[in-house]
């Protein structure tokens, strides 16, 4: 029947609504997220440059460039890698993109004959990886939504001393870049061992006054200021991600908001036009039923109308019109 | 000509100020103090307190757990994985903290880990002014 339809509609329309609004609020949350996960990783920026910097300075000052985190590992043939994802969904490809590529990388490792460590960072990650059998070494929740520092040390924690006794050939750390709102790359980076690159950002830009002086030593500080510089990495690769996830749920988000209302629009016109034909439908009975009554009956006199005369309306005629004889 | 101090976490910078004189103690265990014009300089630092004179004010304190300075044309940088300035030590949890330490270190002398916390909340009770 037409009326069923048409409620069947407006419940539908409804729950599309309700939706809406829940999909338009984490949109909204995610908006503010990614301003506050910027401004954590603008605010990271200046340790890591300046770390940096301070590497490059006691490289260039030629410190022993054999420092176990700098050198490779000939004899080892396990390569690890870090993937990081995010500890909820409703965030479009940002998991499926990362993952995707990490396990490409992966396998390409495999075929060269070499075994794998997985280090993965994010619930989402660790799901996928679990469920097609591989073998996680080590994996953080909990992480992914608002990295700290000390999360980045136990991240680090997991690599640096495998690497460090030459168990590990080489370490890659798959993230997904934020480059700006609107584009955000997943990437796999050597990691492990370190690559001191002058990126263009470190450093004042000014030369050192002289020669700089040190202490303890160049080698001594270098064996210090290592460490802390896989943390700042990976504490601005995970930065980097959780940033990268907002925006990506955002987008997502967005993406629900509108098709939400796009149902909506397009269910409320179904549902208009249902109701309309369903009036049109009682107006045509109603008519249909009048003309097959006239037409039993033939005569313009059967309609109702004409035989209510002002007798009829009035009591007091009753008495005279029972001893009439009437029309028929 | 004063010098820039930056005092600098992973997390963000914890201070930005105009100072005469800092003075840090390095890993090889002797206190160091910069003025205008010191020569460029890297240094590993102990777990120890940082004393910075800015140009106007009152000295400040910060309990840094190790780290770095670096000194370039008067910009003097220092880096911490975990630093607090004097007014963010809580001198009670820090007080607490100590007498756990030493207690370890009673049982058990050579308990690195005990040490190291001994000597973090040592670091953390200097800064506040507890331990001189």
């Amino acid at each position: 029947m037409a009326g069923g339809q048409e409620r069947i509609l407006r419940r539908r329309i409804k729950s599309v609504e309700s939706t809406k609004k829940i999909t338009r609020a984490m949109e909204l949350i995610s908006a503010t997220r990614v301003v506050k996960a910027q401004d954590r990783a603008a605010a990271a920026r200046p340790y890591s440059e300046e770390i940096t910097s301070v590497i490059l300075d006691l490289v260039n000052a030629g410190a022993a460039k054999d420092h176990p985190l700098l050198r490779d590992n000939p004899d080892a043939n396990t390569a690890a890698f870090i993937v990081v994802t995010s500890d909820r969904g409703l965030c479009g490809g940002y998991n499926s993109t990362v993952i995707r590529m990490a396990e490409r990388e992966l396998k390409a490792r495999q075929e060269e004959g070499r075994d794998y460590s997985l280090i993965v960072v994010g619930t989402k990650g660790e799901q996928y990886f679990r469920f097609r059998n591989y073998r996680i070494d080590a994996s953080f929740a909990g992480v992914a939504d608002q990295p700290t520092y000390e999360d980045a040390r136990r991240v680090a924690a997991a690599v640096r001393e495998r690497f460090e006794s030459g168990t590990l050939a080489s370490v890659d750390l798959a993230f997904t870049r934020y480059l700006n709102s609107a584009t955000q790359e997943a990437v796999v980076r050597r990691f492990l061992p370190l690559k001191v690159e002058d990126d263009g950002s470190a450093g004042t830009g000014a030369n050192p006054v002289g020669d700089l002086e040190y202490e303890p030593s160049p080698d001594g500080i270098l064996d210090e200021i290592l460490p802390r510089y896989v943390e700042s990495r990976i504490f601005s690769a995970l930065l980097d991600a959780s940033a990268s996830e907002h925006a990506a749920r955002q987008r997502a988000m967005k993406a629900a908001t509108d098709n939400a209302e796009e149902l909506k629009t397009k269910l409320t016109r179904i549902m208009n036009r249902a109701r309309q034909d369903s009036i049109t439908t009682e107006i045509m009975e109603i008519v249909g039923g009048a003309e097959a009554l006239k037409n039993d009956k033939g005569g313009p006199e059967d309609l109702l109308l004409e035989h209510l005369t002002p007798e009829h309306l009035f009591a007091q005629h009753l008495d005279y019109l029972v001893h009439q004889p009437s029309a028929h | 000509m004063p010098m820039q101090v930056e005092l600098v976490s992973p997390e963000r910078i914890l201070l930005s100020v105009e100072a005469i004189m800092v003075r840090a103690r390095t890993l090889s265990g002797g206190d160091i103090a910069f003025l205008t014009g010191h020569a460029a300089f890297i240094g590993a630092l102990a777990t120890w307190r940082v004393d910075i004179t800015p140009v106007d004010g009152a000295p400040l304190l910060a309990a840094v757990h190790g780290g770095f300075i670096s000194i370039n044309h008067d910009h003097v940088k220092i880096l911490s994985d975990l630093a607090e300035l004097a007014d963010q030590v809580d001198v009670a949890r820090a007080q607490a903290a100590a007498d756990r330490a030493e207690a370890e270190l009673g049982a058990d002398a050579e308990d690195v880990a005990a040490g190291a916390a001994l000597a973090r909340a040592h670091a953390r009770l200097r800064t506040a002014g507890v331990l001189v």
